[in-house]
């Protein structure tokens, strides 16, 4: 899947994230969180399988997280990144 | 006897961290709400959410439903496709007018348990009545389908289909009636309009009372407050519970006596009585976690 255009998926409120993708020709994945001390490593592995699973090879990928569950970072990381190539249909094989 | 719901939370689908952390107020059912509470522009985000969240081990301890929006729009079908695929027991059907809708929405739910490899049959399907359609075919809505778990008046848009608006309510007091009716012939459960003035405790606990008197099962909750509030009301006395735990001993007593008639201190029990006293101890066991 590939990134065409910027959006955005997401909110800055606790519990949640804020998940920006933009074009770019490498795959650079940019990871900021309160809990980054304690939680750093396992944000960075959930939303690096995310985008294994989407196919997601290409794309600049910033996430800003507020503490959220990997439930809420694997669908903000989803959903960010199904704006971003403007594909609406997913595939839930694929999840 | 299935366990007694009272309470079920609309959790908006769009709201992580109330996604998060809503198995903590301990709903008897909890709902994913993916059409009123969720804007046009964040539905394709809201879907994921709950998808996800319904895989979290939390909500596997607790009954989960999910509203999708209805079937007509151009979000239905892929609500219905996250819901199911997600695992979520019951599927809230908004704006269920005939039977034809509940078909429908049968029907896709059977071809995605089948593409995802869920246990065919296992979704169980819940109808929102809001119009006035709705009301008058309560009876074939209610009976569209062996899926079919329970049905709920939502009373907004009803009443505004009845152009009326909400009062003392009276103007829902047929539709309540006949959806109650419907549920009850068809053996489901049946669940009250919300009640959105969250601090109004008191005008709550009133349309409570209405609700339980006449029958409902419970409520829909907008708001987590109202959970301890419904479920106090809901709950049995301790004189109600003794007298019930009378009744259920003697009906096993009888039975494990060969007797055909229930007997309590000289009086004949119907088997309708018997009936009774367990649901008001299943109440009990949820309550004081007893019976």
């Amino acid at each position: 899947m590939k990134i065409t255009k910027e959006a955005m998926c997401g909110t800055l409120e606790s519990n949640d994230l804020l998940v920006k993708v933009l074009p770019f020709g490498g795959l650079q994945v940019s990871i900021y969180s309160e809990v980054m001390r304690q939680f750093g490593a396992r944000i960075r592995e959930v939303v690096g399988e995310t985008l294994k699973q989407m196919g997601v090879t290409q794309g600049k990928i910033v996430v800003e997280d507020k503490g959220a569950l990997d439930c809420a970072i694997r669908a903000r990381v989803e959903a960010a990144v199904l704006r971003g190539a403007e594909c609406e249909d997913l595939d839930w094989r694929a999840l | 006897m299935k366990k007694p719901r009272r309470s079920m939370l609309f959790i908006p689908g769009s709201n992580a961290a109330m996604l998060s952390t809503a198995f903590v107020y301990r709903p008897d059912s909890i709902m994913f709400d993916l059409e009123d509470a969720v804007a046009l522009g964040e539905k394709d985000s809201a879907r994921l959410l709950v998808y996800h969240a319904l895989q979290l081990p939390a909500y596997k301890e607790i009954e989960t439903v999910v509203r999708i929006n209805p079937l007509d729009t151009p979000y239905g079908l892929k609500d219905l496709e996250a819901a199911v695929r997600g695992g979520a027991e019951i599927i809230r059907l908004p704006k269920t007018d005939c039977a034809a809708d509940i078909q429908k929405l049968e029907r896709e739910v059977e071809r995605i348990e089948q593409e995802c490899g869920r246990e065919l049959g296992s979704t169980r399907l819940m109808a929102a009545i809001e119009s006035a359609s709705g009301v008058v075919n309560a009876v074939a809505i209610a009976t569209a389908s062996p899926r079919m778990d329970s049905i709920a008046l939502a009373g907004f848009d009803y009443v505004v289909d009845m152009q009326t608006q909400r009062g003392d309510g009276s103007e829902i007091f047929y539709a309540r009636c006949a959806v109650l009716h419907a549920a009850r012939a068809a053996k489901i459960d049946a669940f009250d309009v919300v009640f959105s003035d969250v601090n109004d405790d008191e005008g709550f606990l009133k349309e409570v009372e209405v609700a339980k008197r006449l029958g409902f099962n419970g409520k829909s909750l907008i708001n987590p407050r109202q959970i301890e509030l419904l479920h106090k009301a809901y709950a049995p006395t301790e004189e109600e519970v003794h007298k019930a735990e009378q009744i259920v001993n003697a009906a096993k007593n009888a039975e494990r006596e060969g007797l055909g008639v229930v007997s309590l201190n000289g009086k004949m029990i119907d088997p309708p009585v018997v009936m009774n006293a367990q649901r008001i101890l299943a109440l009990a066991g949820l309550t004081f976690g007893h019976a």
